[in-house]
């Protein structure tokens, strides 16, 4: 039988802020749990984000921003994978972002925000057990 | 998250021959995890294969590959022509995973459907393509690109493995990385169908063309059967200098082994590979399931010198023969 497949995780950077130190630790310690990350570098837009991953088929899409654009840049990414039918990406966010935003998020379908700060390894448990939820597709 | 039940190969394999991008998307994934399990679905695959122009582009890490790629792809969409890239990147052997980089350089093509962009670790295979590659390629080729382009980094017997994939091997240098011409091994200079010098906006690129022509004369550069004449062409992402000239060499190409027939020798060559690389990672397959069992036994048969090493393979092979012609 096949060894297990890496779980495959885009991390993304959307929007204006110009950081990515962030997600450059957060990708070497999902590489060093042994997933496959693909970044995708900064100032993206949406569009391009959500057809890179439903291209790469990634397990996870995990977006960050600083930039307070959440509100419309996620339903952008969610509307782009629908429209394209893609079926089981599962779609985190990071950053900072009111209590309130947070809420309506998921219920647009993000399955989990993390705020700034979420250590590295909360960060890694919290996607295996996403995926596996998930299940095979 | 409930998901509705995972869609089936077939009908994956059906939405792929359309072009849908999800299909081929998840076509890729499954075949990544196990090519054995959708093994129908690609052989009904590759029936349909045949129309595309691969394309294989090497070079060492750093020469410009990606961010070539990314420009050559817009080039191609600007003639009409629909094109797909397979970047091979190697796996971290420590943790078994990795980090994909090839999309930064290509993000801006990622909102045209005509354009599609695939990172694949390589797993540790030996040789760099990962065993899902090719059937990668088979799956963009099925799905209509005109134009494939596998990208691998080539550092010794990786080179040497996409063109015997591709049907035109392009090999990137750049000024400035290391020994300059040096740090391109030997054996890589005979395997361009093509080469490129990128960053030609460095005024240290010229050194590299001359030492580059230079060496290629010295060699006698004669690629395979048919009369082509090794291009070096210098390029620049910058100034989009020796964009044109690159495609339409890569084109010229095509014609060329089509018009030659070079074209059928190279598919049958690859054909030829793909079948013997099969065969190859079957046995191994066997071999490795087989480690506690059988192959097991038999080594110790070899230990108490009851049997010869030789006679003990013999053995193993005829038992494995029969389970898999069946
Ligand atoms: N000046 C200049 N830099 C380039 C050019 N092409 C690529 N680069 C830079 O060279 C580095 C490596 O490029 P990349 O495409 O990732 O190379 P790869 O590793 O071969 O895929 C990056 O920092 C690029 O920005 C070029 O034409 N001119
Ligand atoms: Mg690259």
């Amino acid at each position: 039988m096949q060894k297990d497949t890496p779980i495959r995780v885009m991390l993304a950077k959307v929007g204006l802020d110009g950081h990515d130190r962030g997600v450059k630790v957060v990708a070497r310690a999902l590489r060093d749990a042994g997933m496959d990350v693909i970044y995708t570098g900064l100032h993206r837009t949406a569009e391009e984000v959500a057809m890179a991953a439903v291209q790469e088929d990634v397990d996870v899409l995990g977006i960050s921003l600083l930039s307070g654009a959440h509100m419309t840049i996620f339903p952008k990414i969610l509307r782009t994978i629908e429209d394209q039918d893609s079926k089981g990406i599962i779609i985190l966010g990071g950053g900072v972002m009111p209590d309130e935003d947070v809420a309506e998020l998921k219920e647009m379908g993000v399955q989990e925000i993390l705020l700034q700060d979420t250590p590295p390894q909360e960060i890694v448990s919290t996607i295996r057990e996403l995926v596996a939820a998930r299940g095979p597709r | 998250m409930t998901t509705a039940a995972p869609t089936s190969s077939r009908a994956l394999v059906e939405d792929v021959r359309r072009g849908k991008v999800s299909a081929i998307a998840r076509l890729i994934s499954r075949t990544e995890a196990s090519p054995d399990a959708v093994g129908d679905a690609l052989a009904e695959i590759h029936r349909h294969t045949g129309r595309a122009h691969i394309v294989g582009i090497t070079g060492v890490p750093g020469s410009g590959k990606s961010t070539l790629i990314a420009q050559l792809c817009r080039q191609v969409r600007d003639g009409g022509r629909k094109v797909a890239v397979v970047a091979v990147d190697p796996t971290s052997p420590f943790s078994g995973g990795s980090i994909l980089g090839d999309r930064v350089r290509m993000s801006e093509l990622n909102s045209d459907p005509d354009t599609f962009i695939r990172s694949m670790a390589t797993r540790g295979n030996l040789g760099g393509l990962s065993r899902a590659t090719l059937p990668a390629v088979d799956i963009l080729d099925a799905a209509g690109f005109d134009i494939v382009i596998i990208e691998t980094v080539g550092v010794g017997q990786d080179e040497v493995d996409v063109v015997r994939a591709a049907h035109t091997t392009v090999v990137a240098s750049a000024p400035g990385l290391g020994d300059d011409i040096q740090a391109i091994k030997a054996g890589v200079l005979e395997i361009a169908d093509i080469h490129v010098v990128s960053k030609c906006d460095r005024p240290d690129a010229n050194r590299t063309i001359s030492e580059l022509k230079a060496m290629l004369t010295i060699g006698m550069q004669l690629s395979s059967r048919m009369d082509w004449r090794v291009p070096v062409i210098g390029t620049s992402a910058v100034t989009g200098e020796g964009l044109d000239q690159l495609l339409t060499a890569i084109d010229d190409h095509h014609a060329k082994m089509t018009e030659t027939g070079e074209l059928d020798r190279r598919r049958l060559r690859i054909a030829e590979m793909r079948v013997l690389k099969f065969a190859e990672d079957m046995l191994r397959d066997r071999f490795e399931n087989d480690r506690e069992g059988r192959v097991q036994e038999i080594a110790e048969q070899v230990a108490r010198l009851e049997l010869a090493p030789e006679a003990g393979a013999r053995r193993l092979l005829g038992q494995i023969q029969k389970e898999i012609a069946s």
